[in-house]
């Protein structure tokens, strides 16, 4: 499998109490997928993102990417965040540079491809303005065609389009939808927005806060076209809202 | 149009000091070498630029301003990118940062005068005192308040040390790094005088000694305009440094 997470636990200490973020959770992911990680605040999807990404270390049990465990965040994973994460004193086609002036790529090839994926987010012709004077939307594009330039073999988008308005935020699915398909990357998006989880999700991973732990994943049989209006649609979205109902019903089993 | 607004403030506010002074004057009862009038020290701010002393003397002093404000800027600052990224080793030497800081620089100023002498050495001393802790704290308060996210993104880009520094926590401090230096700019001049008046022998801190010492009370007070007028100008140079520095930034509200 190419992402491999087994058996993974993640406890907090927050004012003294403990708090299971994650709870023996098992993941397996393809290449080329698009997983959605569901689910409240509080179910450890970010915890789970993280883990992933590299910026934080499992209690215990195994997160392995291509065979090999991740210790560390990496340039062939990508992370898009919620707020960014853009450099204010760079000009868009700057910041969209950086992570190639890591890779050491010469500086004439470092703007041929950034304004490559500047075009591809469509905001060509936005090089040389800064990032405070894009909307949020553009913004995000801009740390999209960033993270796309480093050429990486995984994005992680946590919870991305989360402080944008409906109409961008259903713009911005669309855009990193077809992204996905024309560049191949495998992609893990955080959200807690049941539609746009099954408007962009091969497979939904359903997860549920205390402890956070996977309740179930949901395949997407819809193709590569979505519509929000569709029934084949609306059939996904509900069942998920019926997963999420049945959360009440255990709790009143238990109860009882 | 707000430029001449602005402009009109300033002689205004410039007339009515001038006219207090002059009314001052009037009222009191002190020998006119002792409390001069405006137009006496005015005449005494001409009779210096005319024997080319002021100049002379602004020379001196903007010189040993540079040396002592500027090596006290980036000696704080590389410090303080080094310290704010190590708050568990900051945390042992802010308790001893905290204890010299109130101390008056001109406290050190017999110290400064035993172990270097009279010269140019304890004005600049002086005045890298009086810039150090100011740009220091804010250079490690400004490390300290950066943004999580540029970190992590650095991070996720693989950009290391000594880029990191450079790239991002340099500009992502810079706006409260340039507070502080800004704040030093002040606080650097009012020192140079105290400097000069007691290490020195030269430059304008010194000529007020002077003058006070051949009873030429015109000069002294036509001095200290000079010293007033001077902090100003250089307060609009770095205010004018810095807003071109900010809208590179890209915070060109």
């Amino acid at each position: 499998m190419y992402i491999e997470v087994k058996d993974a636990c993640k406890d907090f200490v927050q004012d003294g109490k403990r708090f299971t973020a994650l709870d023996h959770v098992s993941l397996d992911i393809e290449k080329g997928e698009f997983i959605c990680l569901l689910g409240p605040s509080g179910c450890g999807k970010s915890t789970l993102l993280n883990a992933l990404a590299g910026f934080e270390k499992v209690s215990s049990g195994t997160v392995r990417i291509g065979g090999k465990e991740v210790t560390e965040p990496s340039l062939s994973n990508i992370t898009i965040f919620q707020k960014y994460g853009l450099l204010p004193w760079r000009t868009v086609l700057k910041n969209v540079e950086l992570g190639l002036e890591s890779k050491r790529v010469p500086k004439e090839k470092r703007a041929e491809i950034s304004k490559k994926y500047l075009e591809l987010v469509g905001l060509s012709g936005y090089e040389k303005r800064y990032p405070k004077q894009l909307s949020g939307g553009q913004q995000q594009r801009v740390a999209i065609a960033r993270g796309l330039a480093v050429d990486p073999d995984i994005i992680f988008m946590d919870e991305p389009f989360g402080a944008l308005d409906a109409i961008t935020r259903m713009k911005l699915q669309e855009d990193i939808l077809r992204i996905s398909r024309e560049e191949k990357k495998t992609i893990i998006f955080v959200t807690h927005d049941i539609e746009e989880a099954v408007f962009l999700a091969d497979r939904i991973v359903v997860m549920m806060a205390d402890p956070g732990r996977i309740k179930s994943i949901v395949k997407v049989p819809l193709g590569a076209h979505r519509d929000r209006t569709s029934d084949d649609f609306l059939y996904v979205r509900d069942k998920i809202f019926e997963l999420f109902n049945m959360k009440t019903e255990g709790f009143i089993e238990y109860y009882i | 149009m707000k430029r001449l607004l602005s402009l009109k403030n300033v002689v205004i506010s410039v007339a009515i000091l001038i006219l207090i002074w002059q009314l001052l004057f009037y009222v009191s009862s002190y020998d006119k070498a002792l409390f001069p009038s405006p137009k006496m020290a005015f005449d005494a701010l001409v009779e210096m630029i005319v024997s080319g002393k002021l100049f002379e003397n602004i020379k001196t002093s903007m010189y040993r301003f540079a040396a002592g404000y500027f090596s006290s800027v980036i000696v704080a600052v590389i410090l303080g990118l080094i310290l704010g990224r190590l708050p568990k080793v900051f945390q042992y030497i802010d308790p001893a940062v905290q204890l010299l800081r109130p101390i008056s620089p001109t406290a050190w100023m017999p110290f400064i005068v035993l172990l270097f002498g009279i010269g140019d050495v304890p004005a600049i001393v002086i005045i890298f005192i009086a810039a150090f802790f100011p740009v220091l704290l804010s250079t490690v308060a400004a490390v300290g308040n950066i943004d999580p996210i540029y970190l992590k993104v650095s991070k996720n880009f693989g950009i290391k040390q000594p880029s990191l520094t450079w790239k991002v926590i340099l500009p992502a401090a810079f706006p409260q790094i340039a507070n502080g230096i800004h704040l030093a700019l002040g606080t650097a001049w009012i020192f140079l005088v105290a400097g000069e008046m007691v290490g020195a022998q030269s430059g304008l801190g010194y000529q007020i000694i002077d003058a006070r010492n051949n009873i030429r009370a015109d000069i002294l007070l036509a001095t200290i305009l000079v010293i007033g007028l001077i902090g100003i100008l250089l307060d609009g140079a770095l205010k004018l440094i810095e807003k071109a520095i900010l809208r590179s930034w890209g915070g060109a509200e």
